[in-house]
C-alpha cells in the first residue's frame, strides 16, 4: 500500500522534473552563433555594417585571464554574425601555446608573448615552433589590457594606498600587520587595524604573477628580488588555484590581501589599493601602455612595458595579453573568419565592451597597430 | 573456537564451506563451528577441472572471462609503467632528494622537487579523516544493525547514502565558503589550549585552508562508504552466536563487543581502508579547500595549509609545458599511486586473514 502511493510521488517528482526542465530560459552555453551551425551565413539585420561575416568555426585555447573578455566578445560577435561558431576555452596559456604548437587550436590566448628564447633542454623557443606550425611567422597580437588589482578585505576603509617597495615587503614577510608604520605613512589620517594581513596567491602558474611581479621588481627599488616567474616566490601567503578561489579567499577573510585581475575585484566589490597614488581606472592604465615598447618585427606587437618612469596619473602594475596567430598559411575560410573577428574585437566597439567587465580598453594610438597587422595577415 | 581448515593440504577432509563467500549467512547448512567434519575421499579438484569444459558455450565464456581478468591485470601494469616512463628522466634530473625534501624548484636547468610536504599533508588529511569518520561509522552501523528496527535503520541507512552521493566539488566549495568560516571557533579554540603541541600549533592567522578543514570534509566524504560496508558486515553476525551471548546472559554492549565486534573485524578494517583509500586520493575537493603554503620548512601544525599529491596535480595539470616539469608531478602521481597500492594491499590481507581465521 505504501509501495503504491511511495511509487506514485516518485513518479510524480519525476515528470514534474521533466516538465521544468523543458522550461529552458534557451540561452546556448557555448557562445554559438543562433544555434545554426550552417557555415557561410550572412549577416543579421541588426548587425554592424562593417562587419563581413564570413561565417566558419574557429577554436582557441589558452590564458584564463582573458577568459570573461573572450566570452563577451565571442558572444558579441555571433550575436551580429549568425552562422558562426568560435570556442575558446581557457586551461592556462601554457596550454593554450602547446595546443596551439600542436595544432589543435586556431589561435591562442596568452598572457605573455611567445618566447624568443628556448626553454631549457628544447632546442626550438615558442616562437620558432610557432613559425614551423603555421608555415609563416607567428605574430603577437595585443587584444587585451587587463589591469591588476590589488584587493584587500578592510571593514570601513575604503581608499588605501600602497606602493612596489611596500606590497614587496608584505609579499616576504616582513610587514605582517596592517597597522605597520610603513603602511601608515603611505596613509596619513587613515586608522589602519591591529589585523594580520592574510596575502593569498595563486598557486597555479599564473601569468597574472609573472606579470605582477615584474611591476614589483621593476618598480620597488630593488625591495622584491626575486625574478618575475609565473609560480610565487614570496615568503609568505596562501596559495589558492584559481583567480576566482583567491578572490573569494580575500572576500571571506578580514585583513585579506591578494593580486587578482580588475575584473574579479570588481565582481565582489574588493577593496583596490591606489598605487603610489594612483586609483585604478581606464585612463590611468591607457597611459601606462601608452609607455609601453613595441619590441616585435614585422606584424608582431609583443610589447615591453615600464613599470617604471611612468608618469603619476599612470597606473603601473597592467598586464597586456596576446593573441597569438598564424601571419599566413592557413585555410583561406578560416583566416577570414579570424581577420573579421579580430577586427571586431581590436575595433572602438568591441573595446569598448571590456570595460564593463573590468578590463582596460586598448589605447588607441594601439589600437591603429593592431588593425594594420590584422590587415596583413594573408 | 572454529578451527575451519581449508588448505587444500588437508588429508582427504573437507568442511562443507565455500572458501570464496563472504562471511556465510547463518542456517545456510554451511556448518561453519567446524566441531562436525564430513569425510570426503575426493581429493579437492584443479582449478580447471570440473568446470564443465568441453562444450563451446563453456569454453567461450571461460575464454571472455579469462580476457577480462587479463584485461584489467593488464590496464594496471600499463598505468604502473606509463607512470614510470614519464617519471624516470625528471627523477634522474633532480637535484634534491626525491624523498626528504620540501623544494619545488620546476626550473629545467635546475631542477629539484622533493615529496616530502605533499607527503605529510595527505597523510595528515587522511588521518584526520579516518579518526573522525572510522569510529562514527562504526556507531551508526551498530546503530542500525543492532539498535532499531530494520525500518528505522534501512531510513538512516539512506540518508548516509544520500551523503555519498554528493559531488566532491560541492564539498569543496561548501567546505571553503561556509564549513570553513563556522569552524574558525573550533581551531581557535584548539589552537590555544592544545597549542603547546606542535601538531595543533597556530599557523595560519585565518585557518579557512587548514589541513584541519580538509580532513573534517574528507570524513564527511569517507563516511557513507565506511558506514556501508561496516552495516552489512555486523548485518551478517550469526545469530547463533548473538544469541548464544544474549542466553549466557549478556547485555545488549556486552554481546557487541563479545559477538559482533570481533566477527565483523576483518570487515571493518576493509571498509576503513577502503575509506583512507577514497581519502588519500581525492582531489577538486581537497584542491577547492586547501591553501598552498608559500615554501619553506614543513609547518606540521594540522592548522596550516599545504597540498596533496592530488590536488597538486590537478591545480598544476593546465601548465605542464616541459616534460621534465611533467615528469616530476608525474613522479609525485607514481608515489600517490604506490601508497594506494600498498593500503589496498593491506586491506585485502587483514581481511582475508580475519576470514580464514573467524
Amino acid at each position: 500500500m505504501l509501495k503504491n502511493r511511495m511509487t506514485k510521488l516518485a513518479a510524480l517528482v519525476a515528470l514534474g522534473t521533466l516538465g521544468l526542465a523543458g522550461c529552458s530560459s534557451g540561452t546556448p552555453v557555448q557562445p554559438a552563433g543562433g544555434g545554426n551551425s550552417a557555415p557561410g551565413g550572412g549577416q543579421s539585420e541588426t548587425g554592424n555594417g562593417a562587419l563581413a561575416c564570413p561565417g566558419g568555426e574557429l577554436v582557441g585555447s589558452g590564458s584564463s585571464a582573458q577568459k570573461s573578455a573572450l566570452q563577451t566578445m565571442i558572444k558579441a560577435y555571433t550575436d551580429q554574425c549568425e552562422g558562426t561558431k568560435i570556442e575558446y576555452s581557457s586551461p592556462g596559456s601554457g596550454d593554450g601555446i602547446k595546443a596551439f604548437i600542436a595544432k589543435q587550436v586556431d589561435w591562442a590566448g596568452t598572457d605573455s608573448a611567445l618566447k624568443t628564447k628556448p626553454a631549457e633542454g628544447q632546442d626550438a623557443s615558442e616562437m620558432e615552433q610557432a613559425a614551423e606550425r603555421c608555415d609563416a611567422p607567428a605574430w603577437n597580437l595585443p587584444m587585451v589590457v587587463g589591469p591588476v588589482a590589488f584587493a584587500y578585505n578592510l571593514d570601513g576603509i575604503t581608499d588605501l594606498n600602497l606602493d612596489a617597495e611596500v606590497l614587496a615587503e608584505i609579499f616576504k614577510g616582513e610587514i605582517t600587520k596592517w597597522n605597520d608604520p610603513a603602511i601608515a605613512a603611505l596613509n596619513e589620517g587613515v586608522d589602519l587595524p591591529d589585523l594580520a594581513i592574510s596575502v593569498f596567491f595563486r598557486s597555479k602558474e599564473s601569468g597574472t604573477t609573472e606579470n605582477m611581479t615584474k611591476y614589483l621588481q621593476a618598480a620597488s627599488d630593488g625591495a622584491w628580488t626575486e625574478d618575475p616567474s609565473k609560480a610565487w616566490k614570496g615568503k609568505v601567503g596562501e596559495g589558492k588555484a584559481e583567480t576566482a578561489d583567491v578572490a573569494d579567499a580575500v572576500n571571506n577573510t578580514a585583513g585579506g590581501l591578494s593580486y587578482m585581475e580588475w575584473g574579479a575585484a570588481l565582481e565582489r566589490n574588493l577593496g583596490i589599493a591606489k598605487l603610489a597614488g594612483t586609483e585604478l581606472n581606464s585612463q590611468s592604465v591607457g597611459e601606462a601602455i601608452d609607455g609601453a615598447e613595441i619590441v616585435g618585427t614585422d606584424g608582431d606587437l609583443s610589447l615591453e612595458l615600464k613599470y617604471d618612469g611612468l608618469p603619476e596619473t599612470a597606473y603601473p602594475a597592467v598586464m597586456v595579453t596576446y593573441e597569438a596567430v598564424c601571419s599566413g598559411g592557413q585555410d583561406a575560410a578560416k583566416t577570414a573568419l579570424l581577420k573579421d573577428f579580430l577586427g571586431y574585437f581590436a575595433s572602438a566597439e568591441g573595446q569598448g565592451q571590456l570595460e564593463a567587465i573590468g578590463y582596460a580598453p586598448l589605447p588607441e594610438s594601439m589600437i591603429k597597430q593592431v588593425e594594420d597587422s590584422i590587415a596583413a595577415i594573408k | 573456537m572454529s578451527d575451519t581448515d581449508t588448505s587444500p593440504s588437508s588429508r582427504g577432509t573437507t568442511v562443507t564451506e565455500d572458501p570464496t563467500s563472504t562471511p556465510t549467512e547463518a542456517g545456510e547448512g554451511n556448518d561453519r563451528v567446524g566441531l562436525v567434519r564430513t569425510t570426503d575421499p575426493t581429493p579437492r579438484p584443479s582449478v580447471l577441472a570440473g568446470a564443465g569444459l568441453g562444450r563451446g558455450p563453456d569454453l567461450g565464456f571461460l575464454a571472455s572471462s579469462v580476457a577480462s581478468s587479463a584485461l584489467i591485470v593488464l590496464v594496471v601494469v600499463f598505468v604502473g609503467v606509463f607512470l614510470l616512463w614519464l617519471a624516470v628522466p625528471a627523477l634522474a634530473a633532480n637535484h634534491a632528494n626525491f624523498l626528504l625534501s620540501n623544494d619545488w624548484n620546476m626550473d629545467p636547468a635546475q631542477l629539484s622537487f622533493g615529496i616530502l610536504g605533499l607527503l605529510w599533508t595527505t597523510v595528515i588529511t587522511s588521518v584526520i579523516a579516518m579518526v573522525i569518520a572510522v569510529p562514527i561509522a562504526i556507531g551508526i552501523a551498530l546503530l542500525i544493525s543492532q539498535y532499531v528496527r530494520p525500518r528505522v535503520g534501512r531510513a538512516i541507512g539512506f540518508v548516509v547514502d544520500l551523503l555519498a552521493a554528493v559531488p566532491s566539488v560541492i564539498f569543496g566549495l561548501w567546505g571553503i565558503t561556509t564549513f570553513a568560516p563556522a569552524l574558525r571557533p573550533v581551531s581557535a579554540f584548539l589552537s590555544t589550549y592544545l597549542g603547546w603541541i606542535p601538531l595543533f600549533s597556530p599557523a595560519l592567522p585565518v585557518p579557512d585552508g587548514s589541513a584541519f578543514t580538509a580532513g573534517i570534509v574528507l570524513a564527511m566524504m569517507i563516511l557513507p562508504i565506511v558506514t556501508a560496508i561496516s552495516r552489512d558486515v555486523f548485518a551478517q553476525t550469526p545469530r547463533e552466536e548473538v544469541e548464544a551471548a544474549l542466553a549466557l546472559g549478556a547485555t545488549k554492549w556486552e554481546t557487541i563487543r563479545l559477538a559482533v565486534l570481533p566477527y565483523g573485524r576483518s570487515g571493518v578494517i576493509a571498509a576503513a581502508m577502503l575509506g583512507l583509500g577514497r581519502a588519500l586520493g581525492e582531489t577538486i575537493a581537497v584542491m577547492i579547500i586547501l591553501s598552498k603554503p608559500a615554501g619553506g620548512p614543513i609547518d606540521v601544525s594540522v592548522f596550516a595549509g599545504g597540498e596533496t599529491f592530488a590536488s597538486t596535480i590537478a591545480a598544476n595539470s593546465g601548465e605542464f609545458d616541459h616534460p621534465l616539469k611533467t615528469g616530476a608531478f608525474i613522479a609525485a602521481g607514481l608515489v600517490l599511486f604506490i601508497v594506494t597500492f600498498v593500503v589496498n594491499a593491506a586491506a585485502r590481507v587483514i581481511a582475508e586473514r580475519g576470514k580464514a581465521k573467524a
